[in-house]
């Protein structure tokens, strides 16, 4: 009696483990399915929302959106925008406040959408680049308007 | 800061290092830990006497961080936390805020969130099976969790626009409305892993070896469970019934058909068996309630600058862990005067003496393993 439940309790074993190897087995006869991606040759169409970056929508004419108004800085919870601000003179001598620079400092991002929340004019949206890697720490830290726009007609 | 002296006084009979115990260290690097866990453990030959967490090395101090941001801007901290249940974790925020402002969300939004929690739950206990198969010895079972886990991180970083920090969940309600590819691909994943679950079973639960390293060790009573503390499939592998869902339900979870998953084992096995167990509730909740999603808004209207009105409000939720606490003591402002988690990690550690006692130092990392630890959790 105990000769057998001794070698029951050994075969039992034994087959636990076939059966496990028998799955490793079946996926390794087929694998056709691949499930890895071939990173830096293919690169992947990242969705819409993804969060890479944050950048400033310009436009075909070098215009953007931001009205200056800081709501974004205000709404960053860790200082990554600092938003320089200047005054425009109109052709009619009215003084109106514009943006100068628009800072951000990508090292500093956590990429929690709160600023794209914040913006009252949708001026600025989330990239889907992620490769941020460079040399120097410095080069992170990003001037987003583009030299020479400046802000479209009609946005307050 | 200690130094190594500290160590040999720190531990309980230190005169009796010298007949015979030996005290060692584990981690603060050691892989096995599952981060930056340190563990001073004194031996007995290979037997464990006792274990002692040392803990503070990715300490961020994110409670003090919070009492400087504003209601909206402390929920992504969370995320930072038990990063493997964010949404749950910045969930539990919201569903604070909400009750300091008294808010109330709109169905969409409670039906969105209960999804994304219970996805989240999924994908954080594939991850805990894979690795807890790799402590254990079995690479192969890693590999194949994550190839389930990778599809609910492909809807969640098309839905939240983030694969594991997502801070989707905004007081008032979430963040964007669902992706219109959602529904179809949450069925997609549905059936897909529920003819691999059983490949689960097959692989590892079945296993001789894996049963023989987790049947009768790490045991620790339900009573000894109640008063270390203990929440979530820990507590309910040694007979706690301690489900938030259940017991305190939040949202719509009162409306939702599941069972409480209980397990009278009280070792190892126990544990992986709820957890096991849960990723099949989660499945049928998430069944349930992906074909009546209510059309309407998905956030509520609310200010801009978000006060809340004096007072002190406290919300739990059920996180893969178990019980996760946000404390908010408010001064009338718009920041917190003060913020407190209530972090499950940080009171199941507290249980690994008792648990890993009079075993051997090879069960440690297997008794680890199936306490679920996620270090930045306990630390914050
Ligand atoms: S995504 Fe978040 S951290 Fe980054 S700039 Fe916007 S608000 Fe700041
Ligand atoms: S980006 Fe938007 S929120 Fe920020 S300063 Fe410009 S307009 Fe204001």
């Amino acid at each position: 009696m105990f000769l057998k439940n001794y070698i029951l309790e050994i075969w039992n074993a034994v087959k636990s483990l076939l059966k496990g190897m028998k799955l490793t087995g079946y996926y390794f006869t087929h694998h056709k399915e691949i499930i890895t991606q071939n990173y830096p040759e293919v690169k992947q169409q990242l969705p819409e929302r993804f969060r890479g970056e944050v950048v400033l929508i310009h436009d075909e004419n070098n215009e953007h959106a931001c009205t200056g108004c800081t709501a974004c800085e205000l709404a960053c919870p860790n200082g990554t925008i600092k938003i320089i601000t200047k005054f425009d003179v109109s052709p009619e001598g009215k003084k109106k406040k514009a943006l100068d620079t628009f800072v951000y400092h990508l090292e500093l991002c956590t990429m929690c959408n709160l600023c794209i929340e914040a913006c009252p004019t949708s001026a600025i949206k989330m990239a889907q680049n992620f490769e941020h890697s460079v040399f120097n720490r410095n080069d992170l830290t990003k001037k987003l308007n583009k030299p020479g726009s400046k802000i479209r007609e009609g946005v307050e | 800061m200690y130094r190594t002296t500290d160590i040999l006084t720190n531990t309980p009979n230190a005169s009796l290092s010298e007949a015979g115990y030996m005290v060692i260290n584990v981690g603060p690097q050691h892989p096995a830990t599952h981060g930056v866990l340190h563990l001073v453990i004194t031996l007995s030959g290979e037997t464990i006497i006792n274990v002692e967490p040392h803990l503070g090395y990715i300490h961020r101090s994110i409670e003090k961080m919070c009492e400087s941001l504003t209601y909206r801007q402390f929920i992504y901290t969370t995320s930072r936390m038990d990063y493997l249940s964010s949404h749950i974790n910045n969930h539990c925020c919201a569903l604070s805020v909400e009750k300091g402002l008294q808010i109330e969300i709109p169905d969409r939004a409670k039906y969105i969130r209960i999804i994304l929690d219970e996805l989240t739950r999924l994908a954080s206990h594939q991850l805990w099976w894979g690795a807890m198969a790799m402590d254990i010895g079995a690479i192969t079972p890693f590999f194949y969790a994550f190839r389930e886990r990778e599809m609910i991180n492909d809807i969640m970083e098309e839905t939240c626009g983030a694969r594991l920090t997502m801070n989707y969940m905004v007081p008032g309600g979430v963040m964007f409305d669902l992706h219109p590819n959602f529904q179809k691909k949450v069925k997609e994943f549905i059936a897909f892993f529920k003819s691999k679950i059983n490949e689960y079973d097959e692989i590892l639960t079945g296993n001789i070896i894996f049963q023989n390293r987790m049947k009768g060790v790490g045991i620790i009573s339900k009573e000894d469970a109640i008063s270390y503390g203990c929440t979530g499939p820990t507590a309910r592998g040694s007979g706690v019934s301690c489900d938030v869902r259940k017991l305190y339900p939040y949202e719509i979870y009162n409306r939702i058909e599941f069972d409480e998953i209980i397990n009278n084992g009280c070792d190892s096995f126990a544990r992986y068996e709820v957890r096991m167990q849960e990723m099949k509730q989660s499945l049928k909740i998430i069944e349930q309630l992906i074909d009546n999603i209510p059309e309407g808004d998905f956030q509520a209207k609310t200010k801009t600058v978000l006060k809340l009105p004096k007072g002190e409000f406290y919300t739990r939720v059920e996180t893969a862990r178990g019980e996760f606490g946000v404390y908010i003591v408010s001064e009338g402002g718009t920041t917190p005067y003060r913020i407190k988690f209530r972090s499950p990690g940080f009171s199941n550690l507290s249980a690994l003496n008792h648990m890993a006692k009079g075993n051997k130092i090879g069960d440690l990392v297997a008794i680890m393993g199936s306490i679920d630890l996620v270090i930045p959790d306990i630390d914050r």
